[in-house]
This record gives structure tokens, sequence and C-alpha cells, in this order.
């Protein structure tokens, strides 16, 4: 019976290759190699490479997906790149396609790490390495607000989503509240929001 | 027996940095702060180096963190233990938050709540890039120190960002080839 029901699902998924793309492990693994060691500075900048290669590239995860991957990761544990990796990676190939991209995204930092603790104690202190950075940060910030601009025009859709912007950016720049707290309330306002239209549709169908 | 146990030990540490540091990056310092001092495996001034180091080289702060103070303490394999530690309560709390979104993204309720989730999410990576914009093309201590308004503006780095926003916009080119772009002419220029 679950054997049948197995091979079912598996004849299904092979008559529908094209709505969605498969992804093998080891390119899972490669995928997110690539985007771990393109990360610097923090999770935003990790935003713009992982919109090219798993939206763009590879069409495994909408923006919105991302959107959503990088709001739930503020509030759990970990890196955002991390988490964001795990998720992906579920999302295309279960449990262990999580494992797989998680595994991938940290291994460039493994490597690097572990021959500049080896070899370049003194790695941070090279005058190069400063102004190699300082081309990197501009570099970087250029590429988030690309991403912003782009995930801007599919998000900030009507009037509700630019006035819910606009104050989660103010709080978040001017006061110190706590950013998981921030996206609790955004989502809790989302839901009461649903609430209040679908009220609204009712009464406007009587 | 005895490095098997400073293996388990060092991936229990990370284990504990992993679950508690919501947000990432730098929430993880309180924590290795307190590691330090509790292990004695690491001073706060080996700490303020390792956080140089990692800030310098590319992946996120945590993972880069730990790699660092395992491999200090026990070599490549315990850089293996101290990094699986810290993703180790990450990923099983996302991949449970992942089963459960996937089992009701169709539902109302969820779809409501990320209605709400998405321009907040947008917003955060906007302050975000705001603060990396502040870094990078600003020089608060400059200004600080002599007060003048000219001071605070990172000429060179403002003209190469206005260089690669034209440049992305013509070429879509994969982003790790405008960073390692930059990264030269950082060298070349002496940004």
């Amino acid at each position: 019976m679950e054997q049948e029901e197995k091979r079912k699902t598996k004849a299904q998924k092979a008559a529908l290759p094209e709505e969605t793309p498969k992804a093998g492990l080891f390119e899972l693994f490669l995928t997110f190699v690539r985007i771990g060691a393109a990360t610097f500075g923090g999770g935003v900048a990790m935003l713009p490479v992982i919109e090219h290669e798993v939206t763009e590239k590879k069409h495994w995860a909408s923006e919105d997906e991302l959107t959503d991957y990088y709001a739930i990761s503020q509030c759990t544990p970990g890196a955002i790149a991390v988490n964001t990796a795990t998720f992906v990676g579920s999302k295309m190939r279960g449990v262990i396609g999580g494992i797989v991209a998680t595994l991938g995204v940290i291994f460039p930092s493994m490597v690097i790490i572990c021959v500049i603790a080896a070899f370049l104690k003194n790695f941070a202190s090279i005058p190069a390495v400063g102004h190699a950075f300082a081309g990197i940060r501009a570099c970087v910030t250029v590429l988030i607000f690309q991403s912003v601009l782009k995930i801007g025009k599919g998000d900030l859709v009507d009037l509700f989503s630019w006035i819910l912007f606009l104050i989660v950016m103010a709080l978040s720049i001017f006061t110190s509240i706590s950013t998981p707290l921030l996206v609790i309330l955004a989502g809790v306002t989302g839901y009461v929001m649903m609430l209040l239209r679908r009220k609204r549709d009712r009464k406007g169908a009587r | 027996m005895e490095t098997m146990l400073l293996y388990a030990r060092l991936f229990y540490e990370f284990c504990k940095t992993g679950l508690f540091a919501v947000g990432g990056g730098l929430a993880t310092l309180p924590f290795l702060s307190e590691m330090g001092q509790a292990t004695g495996w690491f001073t706060t001034k080996d700490l303020a180096d390792m956080v140089a180091v990692s800030e310098s080289t590319p992946g996120p702060l945590g993972v880069n963190m730990a790699t660092y103070v395992g491999y200090t303490v026990a070599g490549v394999p315990g850089s293996i233990a101290a990094t699986l530690g810290l993703v180790f309560p990450s990923v099983v709390i996302v991949l449970i938050v992942a089963g459960i979104l996937h089992a009701f993204k169709d539902s109302p309720v969820v779809q409501g709540i990320f209605k709400g989730l998405r321009p907040a999410s947008l917003a955060l990576i906007t302050a975000a890039g705001l603060s990396v914009a502040r870094i990078a093309l600003l020089n608060t201590d400059a200004f600080a120190a002599t007060g003048k308004i000219l001071d605070l503006f990172n000429w060179k780095c403002i003209l190469l960002a206005v260089i690669l926003w034209f440049c992305y916009r013509k070429w879509k080119l994969h982003p790790i080839v405008y960073i390692a772009i930059s990264a030269v002419i950082g060298v070349v220029f002496q940004l």
C-alpha cells in the first residue's frame, strides 16, 4: 500500500519535471558553497547573491519566499544566511536537503578561517585587506539596494504595505525595539488586517 | 579519549551559543566572551582578534567565530565540532518551522501573516542596508574629529558605488564578479 503510493508520487514527479525544478543534492551543496563564499559582511549581504543563484538562475524559490525566509530567520536562533540555506534546501529536498544546503553555506567559512588561523594570524592587520574591504563594502551596499528595489517592486503594492514598510523601518532605525519583536508585531498586523478585510468583504456581500 | 571529550565539549558549548544567539552575527559575542572566561580557551584580546578576522573574511560572523575558536582549541576537528555545534540548533528549528509552513502555506491565516511580514522584512533589509552604507560610504570618525562636513563623506567609495550602481543595472553579471572587481579597485586605489 505504502509502496504503491511511493511509486505513484515517483511517477508524478517524473511526469512534472518542468513545474518543480529538481535539485540534486550535490548541486544544492555546490550552489550554497558559492553563496557562502560570496557573503561578505553578514546576513543582508547574502541576499543579492542568494537571489541571483536561487531565484534567477535556478528558480528554486521566488523572491516572496526569500523575503519570508528572511523574516522568519530574524526570529529563529542562528545566522540569517545559515537559516535561509536550511529553508531553501528543505524546500527542495526535505530534511536531507536542508542539512546539505547548510553544510554547503558554512563550508567556505570553515576552510578559509582554518587556513588563516593556521598561517595568517595577522590577516586582519594587513593594509591590503583593509583596502580590499573598503571596496567590497561599497559594492555590497550597491548590491543590497538593488535587491531592495527589486523586492520592493513586488512587495510594496498597496497603501497598507507601504505604511507598514515605513513604520517598521523607522522603528528599526530610531528605536531599540528588538528585531524579532518587530517581525512578530508585523505578522500580527498582517493577520488582523486580513480579518478586517474579510469582515468588510462579508458586509459588502450582504 | 580526552580529545574526543574536548570535541564533544566544543560541540556542546557552541550548541548553547547557537541556540540562544537570535539574529546571528554580533549576537554571539556576549556568549563567546562568557565561554572564554568559563573555559579559559581564549582571552578577551584573542576574541577581539578573532572578530577582526571573521569580519574580514566571507561567511556569517558567528560561523567564522565558531570555526576560529574551534581551530584554536583543537585544530581542524575542533573547528568542525564547534561549527556543527553552532548550526545544529538552528537547523533543527528551521526544519521544524519549514515543515509547519509547508503544511499550512495555503491557509488564510498564514497568508495574512505573510502579508504583514513581507513589507516588514523588506524594511529590516533596508535598515540593515543603510547601516552597511553608513560604514561603507561615510567617515563618521573623521567627521567627529574635524567637524568638517566634507570629511564626513568617503568620496572615493561613493564614486565607486555610483559607478557600480550603473554597471550593475547595465550588465547583470554574478554579484561575486562585482565584489571581486571592487576588492581589486580597493587595493589599487587604496580606498
